[in-house]
């Protein structure tokens, strides 16, 4: 027992540092967003946590594999019967609730910064502080997403494209079937849901273009819902957005009015 | 069937209720159901119905050809006779050549090898599925079949595996072995045992029909409203699962039933070998779990059929609810295929350990405390839904949760190997990689029970590769770990080592080669189901290509396994060739049809090995017994 104490303290002491501190900083998604860098970070934690266990099942096993193997000296050999030792149980169940009670409320520090990056639903439990908040619709449907900017007279766009640096809301909805918005690199991810306001937040802080993926199956070309959107600077946004506002006027105009539902009244859409 | 019987010719024998017969009024059945309901109406009601496809007559050549299939097998002279105030007996075929095996039969031996047999098929065409969704995903970009049949490949894959394999150990294993282990002559419901197996056939052969209708867009979880939008095919799925739910519930009642009830004199519940109550509390889930599924699955097929709206979103209903239904289902579901490879591997560990299982209440607490907490856990499929954001917090608690419990399972497992005398058999060395395996499953559960983390990988890959290693990892592997170690007793053949060893070697390491690099994937944002992925992720999705063919090729190293030992070799297996204490070795090779000349009486648990450990101070001279 002493020897599989000191090689899992000498293994893990060796092992967790690295893990913690070269691998899993160059975890996806990465740092462009509040969001991604918080999942990086618990991601992170975790794996501080996971590697020393795992260090202590591998010693374990590979020192009683070994060691207590049968011997070919006497085939009928037999293990000691020794049925249980209830001085372990209570040190184990103590062991795993603190670990499970530090998870649970590590999870959920981490997630009241803002729902972490996830949809929550129209009326989000944790919200980002501040009232600067730039409100987008996700629109998606079979089999892409288009964008709305309430702000700027509920321009609908094909692409999506943030500024750097502010605070967005994003209000993901669905006309059809349930999709899910997924941008990796912002550390978002919301289902869309027919008919339902589904509020994720992200606050991108580097410049970058990003990858978007349906990732809820939604039918035949599931696999061809994916775009590309860009994290730009507060003045090419600005550009971008009035030159858009113009290029889809003739469509704004007809579009229904701004809402969370898309269709202010129920309405019935084919598939 | 006397020997007079047997004499008669073939063609003869061929006629009668058999499986011949089911297969006839089962497809005449269909037909009938078909035409019927081409009568009640034209066309399909279905909101979305851009097609003319008829759900209803779809539906009812179902039922019709299931009811058709159990008559034709002789499920409808039992109840009749008693109608009809005739005395009929309660074993239905026990006597008999290999005629037995294709037929409606009592006896639990030989459900237990039509249930191997008839799983062992399914389970073959799924994973020949999961070849050819690997081959398609050689390429960034469609090649073979496109998109459509691609994504019926990933339902049909997904969708048999978790609707056979739910059966995968109980069906044969449980059903064989329970019996012989509480010293019982046969299960509680020998006709509801008969019954489940042959459901579970008829559903496997009504989803591969999916293939003639198109096959079905929502892979094994059938979301809503997609699937009221899906083709015809999709009416396939719902049967399937609603029959494998309806076997599901039976074998759960009946095992449930028989443990309780058939217990040989002597076996207390502390006795009870550990895998009957694996057995047990998987079956509480199946019973409480799958009627929820067929409940779903039947307002689906409303929705589909007539007209109804209870998950369209446009008409007032709501796609959560179904969600909500498939996965209050769905998470005991995935802990029915859990809990019985925990039985099996605390039940193998000490017959090869030579050692009694350590703390045998701990492991039995863990085991049920798995079963309960499966039922408050099953939002975390739905973190990033939109649902109940307030409620995250919980959901990620009672998920972490799970671990405690599980840890007891590890902790029992363990400790059994300390100072043990390991024999390195085949089923111990799947048992063995049971835990490595699990242990991944379980460590990367951690990270995708943590809401923050889950956002990153919900939906993608990561979820893929955790979820086979505690499914293929956690049971196949426990399932093949079964079948090595008990086909010994089953067919009274031993299986060839050698080849055994081999088998085991690459599967294990195919395996992990296959599924550890999913991890990656996910993380770097390859979402599941898709047919095409960015071209920067190809060789990785190469390399998994090809290792997941090699762990198809080691399932060929099975097949000949068993080709060459059981057809070929023939080596007869001794009544005990593990030397093991459980009460199912202690009986004959092959087993009498009323398994023990008497009942037995126990009056020891099954795990009575080892040298008991020498005391720490000598024992004194015994003391005179008090006088008086
Ligand atoms: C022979 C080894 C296996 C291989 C190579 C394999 C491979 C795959 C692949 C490639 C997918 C589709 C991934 C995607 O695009 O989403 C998949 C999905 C799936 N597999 Fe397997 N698999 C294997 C065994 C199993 C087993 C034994 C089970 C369960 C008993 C299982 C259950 C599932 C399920 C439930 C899905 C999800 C289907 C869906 O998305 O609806 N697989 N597997
Ligand atoms: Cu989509």
């Amino acid at each position: 027992m002493r020897r599989i104490a000191i090689a899992w303290f000498v293994l893990s002491a060796i092992l967790t540092p690295i893990v913690v501190a070269v691998i899993a900083p160059t975890l996806p998604p990465g740092n462009a967003t509040e969001a991604s860098s918080n999942q990086v970070f618990d991601d992170t934690v975790l794996l501080g946590i996971v590697t020393p266990i795992a260090v202590a099942l591998g010693v374990y096993f590979a020192y009683t594999l070994i060691v207590f193997r049968r011997r070919d000296a006497d085939p009928a050999e037999e293990g000691v019967a020794t049925r249980d030792n209830p001085s372990i149980h209570l040190p184990w169940l103590v062991g795993t609730i603190v670990i499970v009670l530090f998870l649970a409320i590590f999870g959920t520090v981490e997630l009241t910064d803002a729902g972490a990056g996830g949809g929550q639903g129209p009326s989000p439990a944790f919200k980002l502080s501040g009232n600067d908040v730039m409100p987008v619709q996700v629109i998606a449907q079979q089999w892409e997403f288009t964008y709305r900017y309430p702000t700027y007279g509920g321009v609908e766009t094909a692409h999506l494209e943030l500024p750097v640096g502010r605070k967005v809301e994003l209000h993901v909805t669905s006309l059809d079937v349930i999709h899910s918005f997924w941008a990796p690199k912002l550390g978002v991810k919301a289902d869309a849901n027919p008919g339902v306001d589904n509020v994720a937040y992200v606050e991108p802080e580097e410049e970058l273009s990003f990858e978007i993926h349906c990732s809820e199956l939604c039918g035949l070309w599931h696999g061809y819902m994916f775009d590309t959107g860009q994290v730009v600077s507060g003045e090419a946004f600005a550009e971008w957005i009035s030159e858009q506002q113009q290029v889809f006027a003739p469509a704004t105009k007809v579009l229904p009015k701004y809402s969370t539902q898309y269709f202010p009244e129920p309405e019935r859409r084919g598939g | 069937m006397s020997s007079e019987a047997l004499a008669r010719p073939l063609w003869r024998r061929l006629i009668g209720f058999n499986l011949l017969g089911g297969i006839v009024l089962g497809v005449a059945g269909f037909y009938f159901g078909w035409w019927l309901g081409h009568q009640i109406h034209a066309e399909s009601l279905d909101f979305f119905g851009d097609t003319n496809q008829n759900d209803v007559a779809l539906m009812l050549g179902y039922v019709f050809s299931v009811v058709g299939f159990l008559i034709g097998l002789g499920f409808a002279r039992y109840p009749l006779a008693r109608m009809l105030g005739k005395e009929r007996t309660h074993t239905e075929n026990e006597h008999g050549g290999s005629g037995r095996y294709f037929g409606l039969c009592t006896d639990h031996k030989v459900v237990g090898v039509q249930y191997l047999c008839g799983i062992g098929l399914f389970f073959f065409i799924g994973g020949l599925n999961a070849m050819l969704i690997r081959a398609e995903l050689l390429q960034p970009s469609p090649q073979i079949f496109g998109a459509g049949n691609y994504l019926t490949l990933v339902g049909l894959h997904g969708t048999m595996m978790m609707g056979i394999m739910t059966s995968g150990v109980l069906g044969p294993f449980a059903n064989y072995f329970v019996p012989l282990m509480i010293g019982a002559r046969r299960m509680a419901f020998p006709r509801v045992e008969a019954i489940t197996f042959w459901l579970l056939m008829a559903a496997g052969a009504i989803l591969m029909t999916t293939l003639f209708f198109g096959g079905f867009p929502t892979g094994w979880t059938g979301y809503a409203p997609l699937n009221d939008q899906a083709n015809f095919g999709f009416d396939s799925y719902i049967f399937f699962f609603a029959l494998v739910g309806l076997s599901m519930m039976l074998l759960g009642l009946n095992m449930i039933a028989t443990i309780i009830t058939m217990r040989a004199p002597g076996l207390t519940w502390s006795r009870l070998p550990i895998f009957c109550w694996g057995a047990i509390s998987t079956s509480i889930l199946m019973v409480l779990a799958a009627p929820v599924l067929i409940a779903a699955l039947l307002m689906v097929g409303f929705d589909r059929a007539v007209q109804t709206s209870f998950f369209l979103s446009s008409a007032g209903g709501s796609p959560y609810l179904f969600q909500n239904l498939f996965w209050f289902f769905g998470h005991p579901e995935v802990y029915v295929l859990a809990l019985p490879g925990f039985g099996i591997i605390l039940e193998i560990l000490p017959v090869f350990a030579r050692k009694p299982l350590w703390g045998y209440r701990i492991a039995v607490a863990g085991i049920l405390g798995v079963a309960l907490l499966s039922f408050f856990v099953w939002q975390h499929h739905l973190f990033v839904s939109g649902l109940n954001s307030s409620l995250r917090p919980f959901y990620m608690f009672s998920t972490e949760a799970i671990s405690v419990p599980t840890g007891l399972v590890f902790l029992a497992g363990m400790a059994t190997l300390w100072r043990a005398k390991i024999r390195y058999t085949v089923p111990m060395l799947f048992c063995l990689a049971w835990f490595f395996n699990f242990f991944i499953g379980g460590a990367s559960g951690v990270f995708l029970s943590d809401v923050p983390s889950d956002v990153a990988t919900h939906g993608s890959f990561f979820v893929m590769a955790h979820f086979h290693y505690t499914i293929m990892g956690g049971l196949i592997f426990a399932f093949f770990a079964a079948i090595y170690y008990w086909v010994p007793k089953m067919f009274g053949v031993m299986l060839s080592e050698r080849l055994g060893k081999i088998h085991f070697w690459a599967m294990f390491i195919a395996f992990n080669s296959t599924f550890a690099p999913l991890f990656a994937l996910g993380l770097m944002g390859q979402p599941r189901r898709v047919v095409t992925y960015p071209s920067h992720l190809e060789p990785l999705n190469i390399w998994v290509s090809v290792s997941a063919f090699v762990l198809g090729a080691s399932m060929l190293v099975f097949l000949a396994n068993v080709v060459y030992s059981l057809v070929f070799v023939r080596k007869p297996a001794p009544d005990n060739p593990w030397d093991s204490r459980s009460l199912e070795w202690q009986t004959p090779t092959p087993v009498p049809i009323e398994n023990f000349e008497r009942r037995p009486i126990i009056d020891t648990d099954p795990y009575d090995y080892g040298v008991p450990p020498v005391p720490l101070v000598p024992p004194g001279p015994a003391e005179a017994p008090a006088p008086g």
